[in-house]
């Protein structure tokens, strides 16, 4: 959305969504060409329980319910919350995870448009808390990638029982003897992380179409992006680990790319103007680096999108612009 | 006044005044100490004592206390009474619910429920009903920490009164920390107040917020 005056170009919900839902298929299929099959079940499960929570959810409310289910925000919603998961989780926590991202985030504030929280991220919120040894460390991987892409993640031993399992949640991990990546992997997808957050180049090709399509605006993630790059180059690190001071490592690693392009461009929970976009962009960017430099998290992608959200309606009141026809401001 | 009046000065505190979700009033303890049910039921009936018996004393002696100085001697009656209640759950209950409770039974003393009860009811009407009303409340009280208690512990831990409810249930323990409070708490006053609202319609009357007594 953009602040007025408006104008109808035959753009709608169901055209934008479904074009979100197309542009993050490369993610979707790198991640399952690196974890495996069991990946499609669980982006497939956060989907189904969406779409069918949100179906309850508009019958209970005696709104219309087909057109709902058809403009595919619930999708969406249920892709990205996949995209955020380990991808050996369990099936209890996607479904919990769906029915509270569309239930409690997204209908309890009214639904479509007025949700104050990206409804995906704050469903990972919520299940990093809740289930914080699903989230954090149980990141066993039950099949071999695809393409036999991410090495060495489990080791069967002869009974065909799962002995070693990937500790490694995120090439950020800070811990000492971590395993440390090429920037070509980093880029590749060929890490450990999330389904959907793995994939540099894939994340960029989806972000791409949309901002061809105009449905995300350009700036948002660029911002977002070089703030976290100059951030690592300015800001003193506690750490030791041997990438500390790459800002490439920084960038590539971790749910950045995913965020920069899908989360924090989110039309609902993001401010109206330009000027108001980019001081969301810069403050995600400030607050991800101060998460993952400073705090016992790995990663702050998810946390620092979700305060800058919180942020958003201040954001939108101090960057209304001018009227036409009224003077600027002095100073 | 007669009997049913009396009873109504009961019953109107479980529904129609729950302390809890109509008049949203002792949110601190509701929130922090309703991680289970046991801890419910401890706090509601601690309060509930402390209520009965202020709103007993406060209305025998109401007429001895000054206007100018009425809140101080209201603190200074709740206060002896919380820390009966303090010594007597030391004495006979068992150290870790004592534990769990902790800061929250000496905070009863400036609880807002026992606060207003005395203020605008205790202060202004005869010990027998003021006790009826202090019960009610109470039981009110205690029966929505129970509701909030039950649904954190649960969804939370997996339990309810510490027995298991399934071995496959998988507890999402935000459920018993901070934000599942909120969780918990936010979706039921929706739910109370959607189901106020419908009610209201379905009579096609409007509901009106009225404070008795003032």
């Amino acid at each position: 959305m953009s602040v007025s005056p408006h104008i109808y170009d035959g753009e709608n919900i169901p055209r934008i969504m479904w074009a979100v839902v197309f542009s993050l298929l490369p993610a979707g299929i790198a991640g399952t060409f690196a974890f495996g099959y069991y990946c499609l079940s669980v982006i497939f499960l956060c989907c189904l329980t969406s779409v069918v929570t949100e179906a309850g959810i508009m019958f209970f409310r005696k709104q219309p319910v087909i057109p709902t289910i058809k403009d595919g925000s619930a999708v969406v919603t249920g892709i990205l919350l996949a995209y955020t998961l380990p991808p050996g989780v369990s099936w209890y926590v996607s479904v919990i995870g769906s029915f509270f991202a569309i239930a409690i985030v997204k209908h309890s504030f009214g639904g479509l448009g007025n949700n104050i929280w990206n409804p995906a991220l704050a469903a990972r919120a919520f299940l990093q808390v809740a289930y914080p040894a699903a989230i954090n460390s149980d990141w066993r991987i039950m099949h071999h990638g695809i393409g036999n892409l991410v090495h060495n993640i489990t080791r069967i031993d002869s009974e065909g029982k799962l002995m070693d399992a990937i500790t490694q949640a995120t090439p950020l991990t800070k811990e000492a003897g971590a395993k440390i990546y090429t920037l070509t992997q980093l880029f590749v997808g060929n890490i450990p992380g999330c389904i959907g957050e793995t994939s540099v180049i894939a994340l960029l090709l989806g972000g791409a179409y949309l901002i061809y399509k105009c449905y995300i605006k350009w700036y948002v993630p660029v911002y977002y992006i070089i703030t976290m790059f100059v951030m690592v180059l300015v800001l003193p690190q506690r750490e030791v680990t041997p990438w500390a001071n790459n800002p490439f490592y920084h960038i590539f690693s971790g749910g950045l790319f995913l965020g920069a392009f899908f989360m924090a461009t989110d039309m609902v929970t993001s401010p109206l103007t330009k000027r108001g976009l980019i001081i969301f962009a810069i403050g995600a960017g400030i607050l991800t680096a101060l998460i993952r430099f400073y705090s016992g998290y790995p990663e702050g992608v998810c946390y620092s999108i979700l305060l800058m959200n919180t942020a958003t309606p201040l954001i939108d009141r101090y960057t209304k612009p001018r009227l036409y026809g009224t003077r600027r401001k002095k100073g | 006044m007669s009997e049913q009046n009396n009873l109504k000065e009961f019953t109107k505190g479980i529904i129609q005044y729950n302390p809890l979700f109509v008049l949203v009033l002792g949110l601190c303890p509701s929130l922090a100490v309703t991680t289970s049910v046991k801890n419910g039921v401890a706090m509601g009936g601690a309060a509930t004592f402390v209520l009965i018996c202020s709103n007993f004393i406060i209305s025998v002696v109401r007429s001895f206390i000054p206007r100018e100085i009425r809140i101080p001697c209201f603190i200074v009656i709740i206060a002896a009474f919380v820390t009966m209640v303090e010594l007597l759950m030391k004495a006979y209950l068992p150290p870790e619910l004592n534990a769990s409770l902790g800061i929250f039974i000496p905070l009863i003393v400036v609880n807002c429920i026992i606060m207003y009860r005395a203020e605008s009811f205790a202060y202004k009407n005869k010990p027998l009903v003021s006790v009826l009303d202090g019960a009610g409340l109470g039981l009110g009280w205690t029966l929505s920490l129970c509701l909030v208690s039950a649904i954190r512990e649960v969804l939370g831990a997996g339990t309810i009164f510490g027995l298991k409810v399934s071995e496959s249930y998988q507890p999402a323990s935000v459920m018993i920390m901070a934000p599942g409070a909120f969780i918990a708490l936010g979706i039921l006053l929706g739910f109370f107040n959607w189901r106020k609202l419908r009610k209201s319609e379905k009579t096609m009357k409007v509901y009106k917020v009225s404070m008795e007594h003032d």
